[in-house]
């Protein structure tokens, strides 16, 4: 393995985790926080990328279709936190799991009615159409170095908004004990609908901006929640700390794997989770 | 106790019913009575996890798959293998397996639990999917069904649909009234407190990690029950009865129906593949069918909200009323 060679695919595998990690951290802040459940969250991963296809299609620029597709799956996002997720506070997690379920079903629905069952490719920004030579045959895409950059800032606005602000710290107050938050004064109700959203956002922004490179199709939410899940896991519930390190663990040992040993690349990330569980079963960074 | 004889006098009704049905002598409908009765059996293995034990796995499909898998290699290539030794072999892999892992698996709790048995299944799954021992992604035919002869004599064709269809109503009684049993005996009631209060089982003496890889074994060679049949039924094995969907499909056939009743999760298979049927049904809905997912969505999603008990909580209310707050265990 020439060292060009294994740059590419150490830097393949951080734009994957840093992805991951988009759709893992709302996952992980909707569970540790509000305690549900949510299997539908890899569909807002796909909504996400049919919205950026499907406006980037009407505005001609993913630029334009990011920005008018993030506040639409904040909208979402509210939506069905008021419709359905409030009903669920405090319930058994496998009425969590039966009506997540029944929501993939519908999201899965919508998408065939609203935009068809074929697959869609949607073009790299110009701004970001270059690549980086390494060597003579071998190059890096900006966009994916975007892709990264973009994550990175965003993981840094979600540990800061967590960490330094007003509403963090409601979140956090939120989480560690409801009642006690509630009865300070804090409208739980509003948090609750706000980190439902942001999980929303999150995930489906995760959507949009690696449509150029995943390319837009039928199904291509159900792959992602369940690495995500195993992201949460391994990470320790409710901890971003935690989905962090995991989501760079398991990009890393995805890429990687599939090119040290291809055949038994697809089990390599359960056989890590299972290893972590067994050795910590409660997660990396686990409070429990 | 009177309502407990109303759920057994609806199962009998039902039991008579299916034995009754081949007289429509359709193929069509006894292959998917088959096919729904194959799921009953599936189901009800988990609820004894889920419903009995507190233990919610996210990786039945294993077992199911891995039966499937052990009779499609031990039969010869185009002979018909014994029923005989192959069920009672493909059950016991079943059972090793649920033992090893069971040992790793039952050292988490709760949404770690649900995790780690997803994270076992999905090795089986990559196992059968990327390497070529089992056929790959193509998977393997059975191209002849398993026979049961005694003494020279063939007991069962099981190329017959009415009489697969007989076995597997037979199969399915049996495991029900083997569940029963089992969950009415100390051993049973042993799972419920656990499922209950762990901590309060231990303290009064109970090895309840014993009793939760008894009862993690015996499910996982149930749900290996299920999975032979299904081989038997479709004459081939693919990676994709290893996969997540069908883990997920027969845990929302257990909800669905209301867990910890056992009949429950029978309903639940019935409502979850007929409902699929009825609604994907381009002669009967139109063009809508081929959007059949929306409304099972939607159906799935007020079941959640409403049904706190499942479709079986629907006679259980009734019978509540009934019996005048007669307790219902």
């Amino acid at each position: 393995m020439s060292f060009a060679f294994f740059l590419i695919q150490l830097l393949n595998g951080m734009q994957y985790g840093l992805l991951l990690f988009l759709v893992a951290s709302g996952l992980t802040l909707i569970f540790g926080i509000m305690g549900i459940i949510n299997l539908a969250h890899g569909s807002f991963y796909m909504v996400g990328a049919y919205l950026a296809w499907s406006l980037a299609g009407m505005t001609g620029s993913l630029t334009a279709a990011i920005l008018i597709g993030i506040p639409l799956t904040v909208v979402l996002g509210m939506f069905l936190e008021w419709l359905l997720m409030r009903r669920l506070y405090g319930r058994d997690h496998l009425y969590q799991v039966l009506l997540t379920y029944g929501l993939i079903l519908v999201f899965e629905e919508m998408r065939s009615i609203l935009w068809g069952d074929d697959v869609y490719g949607v073009k790299v920004p110009d701004l970001l159409n270059h690549s980086i030579a390494l060597t003579e045959n071998l190059s890096y895409p900006v966009y994916r170095l975007g892709i990264s950059a973009v994550c990175l800032l965003l993981a840094a606005g979600l540990y800061f908004l967590i960490k330094h602000t007003r509403l963090g710290m409601m979140i956090r107050a939120g989480a560690s004990n409801r009642e006690m938050a509630q009865s300070l004064g804090i409208n739980i109700k509003l948090v609750y609908t706000l980190v439902f959203a942001l999980g929303v956002a999150l995930a489906a922004f995760a959507g949009m901006i690696n449509a150029p490179v995943s390319s837009v199709y039928p199904g291509m939410g159900a792959q992602v929640l369940i690495i995500c899940f195993v992201i949460v896991v391994i990470g320790g519930i409710g901890s971003v700390k935690g989905a962090m390190a995991a989501s760079i663990m398991i990009g890393m040992a995805d890429t990687f794997g599939q090119i040290l040993v291809p055949e038994v690349a697809g089990m390599i990330v359960y056989l890590l989770m299972a290893v972590v569980l067994v050795w910590r079963p409660e997660g990396l960074f686990g409070r429990i | 106790m009177r309502a407990l004889r109303l759920a057994e006098l609806l199962l009998l009704l039902l039991f008579a019913l299916l034995a009754l049905f081949p007289l429509i002598d359709s193929t069509f409908y006894t292959q998917l009575i088959t096919k729904v009765m194959i799921m009953a059996i599936f189901a009800m293995s988990l609820d004894l996890l889920v419903g009995y034990t507190g233990l919610v796995s996210f990786g039945h499909a294993a077992y199911f798959g891995l039966s499937g898998y052990v009779l499609a290699l031990v039969a010869p290539q185009y002979e018909a293998v014994s029923l005989w030794w192959s069920l009672p072999a493909a059950m016991l892999v079943c059972a090793l397996f649920a033992l090893i892992t069971g040992i790793l698996v039952l050292r988490t709790k709760g949404i770690y639990f649900i995790m780690v048995t997803l994270a076992f299944a999905q090795m089986v799954f990559f196992v059968f999917h990327d390497t070529k021992f089992g056929g790959g992604s193509d998977g393997i035919y059975i191209y002849a069904k398993p026979t049961l002869v005694i003494a020279g004599f063939q007991v069962l064709n099981l190329e017959k649909l009415n009489q697969l269809f007989y076995l597997v109503l037979i199969i399915m009684a049996a495991v029900y009234l083997l569940l029963r049993r089992i969950l009415g005996s100390t051993f049973g009631r042993a799972l419920l407190g656990i499922k209950e209060n762990e901590h309060r089982m231990r303290a009064l003496g109970f090895p309840t990690f014993g009793y939760k890889l008894s009862s993690y074994v015996l499910s996982g060679a149930l749900g290996g029950l299920a999975g032979y049949l299904a081989a038997v039924q479709y004459g081939f094995v693919n990676p994709e009865i290893l996969s997540w969907h069908q883990s997920g499909a027969v845990l929302m056939m257990v909800i669905m129906g209301g867990m910890g009743t056992l009949y429950g999760p029978v309903v639940g298979a019935f409502a979850f593949v007929l409902l699929q049927e009825v609604l994907s049904d381009q002669g009967f809905l139109g063009p809508v069918a081929k959007h059949w997912q929306l409304a099972m969505g939607i159906f799935v999603i007020l079941v959640a909200l409403y049904l706190p008990q499942g479709l079986a909580g629907l006679l259980r209310r009734r019978k509540a009323e009934a019996s005048d707050g007669s307790s219902d265990a």
